[in-house]
């Protein structure tokens, strides 16, 4: 295998597994909860912990991982108090995010805008061996939490009041998925960018849901298309000369396609097997007597 | 369901749920304003009233998901910020589907109605038999593994109630289960119901009409403009206006010299 050989290759196919596990398994909840773009949100936010990494000089993932930890706990807060103006909040958040990135990039000497462009989206094969560390401890943690506590996040993110009411600790498992969703964004960040982090989140998620029928298969089917789409992205972007993120998403759409269209014939024969099975009698009522008992 | 929760000597004659004198706001306007509940042990009460009289609001107070403004709450002898023991309340939230935004199964949506009974959330044998003798008593155990989004109106509900009882809960609490059910799935939600009452459960349940439900009711607390205007056996009124067959038309002569005023039927 020569494109095992060269280190770098090692480590941005080391990186694509752990975000092709990671973004679907956070994603699944998400999606679940209807927070589709909360992804999207945290990405904006983190641009500016990628600016501050710039200017002060030190490791961008980190500081990004402690912006995006900030700016989702934010995010959580204002969703479940502020439910009125949320979707204005957020706004804010985000392009103040964005802004305060470009803001942050220019005024320091080691960010250029080519420099930006690369954590925007991604260049996978510039990913250092720091960087390497830290995406592995980071993915760790994400997986620890998504597939440890699936049930309770299956549960508050199915029925927040139910679960609520069974005395699970909501507030504190929203703060974790917010906080998770927010590490792995900095996980996938040197993969597939800022800018393209969430729809590794949702489409590997809506893709599976095409052909899932239970929690369980959507959660295992939607990290198997993470897997696969983030590994087949990067080494195609090895052998042709092509951007890794944009190449991972665009297979993620293909895939997505795909299964979409073999979903109707399945959906198709389900549908005709339980026709079989149950079939439709035609009942013709007995001659009914006159009986108005109900007195009103 | 072997266990026969309403055993308990320590505290049998205390209330389940005591809610005094409570009141709440949903942004500036009042909803409850001075409301007084309360359920002993075994008792089935129903809550009564029209839209907007604040019958959702006070369950949703007792269940601690609307704050109180002012009054009191008690839940099992304890007043509601030192409750903890959530296990024992089963609550169906008023839905009118049991799907989320990804897939699930009729048996994972019902399980996770047993977590609090479970350690760390991991599923053992005795929580799996729990999961399935709920879907047993709402007659749904044939469809554990179809996906909720393949379901009618009348089996999410059924779903929703399942759920609640896959704890085994001492205390039912259920927002309008009846809203949107046909009338086949209604019986066997007042077969399920039946079943808890036997085995000793207490019920509060928020009802627009009593329907299938009445035989079962021992008393009816009725609310309107967030005040309780009967606390009794349940209005003849409303029983009739149940009835099956009855078309919701023609005016009431009840049976009552004074009839009691619910607003179910303004």
């Amino acid at each position: 295998m020569e494109i095992l050989e060269p280190a770098f290759m090692q480590r941005a196919l080391l990186a694509a597994l752990l975000v092709g596990i990671t973004a679907p398994a956070i994603g699944t909840f998400l999606v679940q909860r209807r927070q589709a773009l909360m992804g999207d949100g945290i990405g904006h936010v983190a641009l500016t912990g990628v600016g501050l990494g710039f200017l002060l000089n030190a490791s961008p993932v980190w500081i990004a991982t402690a912006v995006c930890v900030v700016g989702a706990v934010v995010m959580e807060l204002i969703r479940s108090y502020g439910k009125a103006r949320g979707d204005i909040a957020l706004a804010m958040l985000f392009y103040g995010g964005m802004a305060g990135g470009v803001m942050l990039t220019s005024l320091s000497d080691a960010g250029s805008n080519a420099n930006l462009v690369s954590y925007l989206f991604g260049s996978i094969t510039t990913v250092s061996e720091e960087d390497m560390v830290a995406i592995c401890v980071l993915a760790a943690f994400v997986i620890l939490v998504t597939i440890g506590l699936r049930r309770q996040l299956f549960a508050i993110c199915q029925d927040e009041e139910f679960a609520r009411v069974t005395g699970l600790p909501v507030r504190l498992l929203n703060l974790l998925v917010a906080v998770t969703a927010a590490v792995t964004v900095t996980v996938a960040m040197r993969v597939v960018g800022l800018l393209l982090v969430s729809a590794l989140m949702v489409i590997p998620v809506a893709a599976s849901q095409q052909i899932a029928r239970s929690f369980a298969m959507t959660f295992g089917l939607a990290m198997g298309i993470g897997v696969l789409v983030a590994v087949s992205g990067t080494t195609t972007s090895y052998y042709v000369d092509v951007p890794s993120g944009a190449t991972i998403v665009l297979l993620a759409i293909g895939v997505f396609v795909a299964l979409t269209a073999l979903a109707a014939p399945l959906a198709r024969r389900r549908a005709r097997r339980t026709e079989a099975a149950e079939g439709c009698t035609l009942r013709v009522p007995e001659a009914r007597t006159a009986t108005d008992d109900v007195q009103v | 369901m072997d266990e026969q929760p309403g055993a308990t000597p320590e505290n049998a004659d205390e209330p389940v749920i005591a809610l005094r004198g409570a009141t709440a706001t949903l942004g500036s306007r009042p909803v409850l304003r001075g409301v007084d509940l309360t359920v002993r042990r075994g008792e089935v009460v129903a809550l009564l009233g029209a839209n907007g009289s604040g019958k959702s609001t006070a369950v949703r107070a007792v269940v601690g998901q609307v704050p109180l403004t002012g009054g009191e709450l008690e839940l099992f002898g304890r007043p509601r910020r030192r409750f903890r023991d959530w296990a024992r309340v089963g609550y169906v939230p008023q839905r009118t589907t049991a799907a989320g935004g990804v897939p699930a199964t009729v048996g994972e949506v019902v399980a996770s109605g047993r977590l609090a009974r479970t350690r760390f959330g991991v599923l053992r044998k005795a929580d799996r038999e729990a999961v399935v003798r709920a879907l047993e008593l709402v007659g749904m155990a044939d469809r554990i593994k179809d996906s909720v989004d393949a379901l009618s109106g009348g089996q999410h509900q059924r779903v929703l109630i399942a759920r609640a009882l896959a704890g085994e809960p001492e205390l039912l609490i259920m927002d309008e289960p009846m809203a949107g059910v046909d009338l086949a799935s209604q019986e066997v939600l007042a077969d399920a119901l039946r079943a808890q009452v036997a085995r000793g459960a207490t019920v509060l349940v928020v009802l627009h009409e009593l329907g299938p439900l009445e035989p079962l009711i021992d008393r009816a607390v009725v609310l309107r403009d967030g005040c309780v205007v009967h606390d009794g056996p349940p209005p003849e009124a409303v029983g009739q206006h149940a009835l099956p067959g009855h078309d919701h038309v023609h005016p009431h002569a009840g049976p009552v010299a004074e009839p009691i005023r619910t607003g179910l039927l303004t």
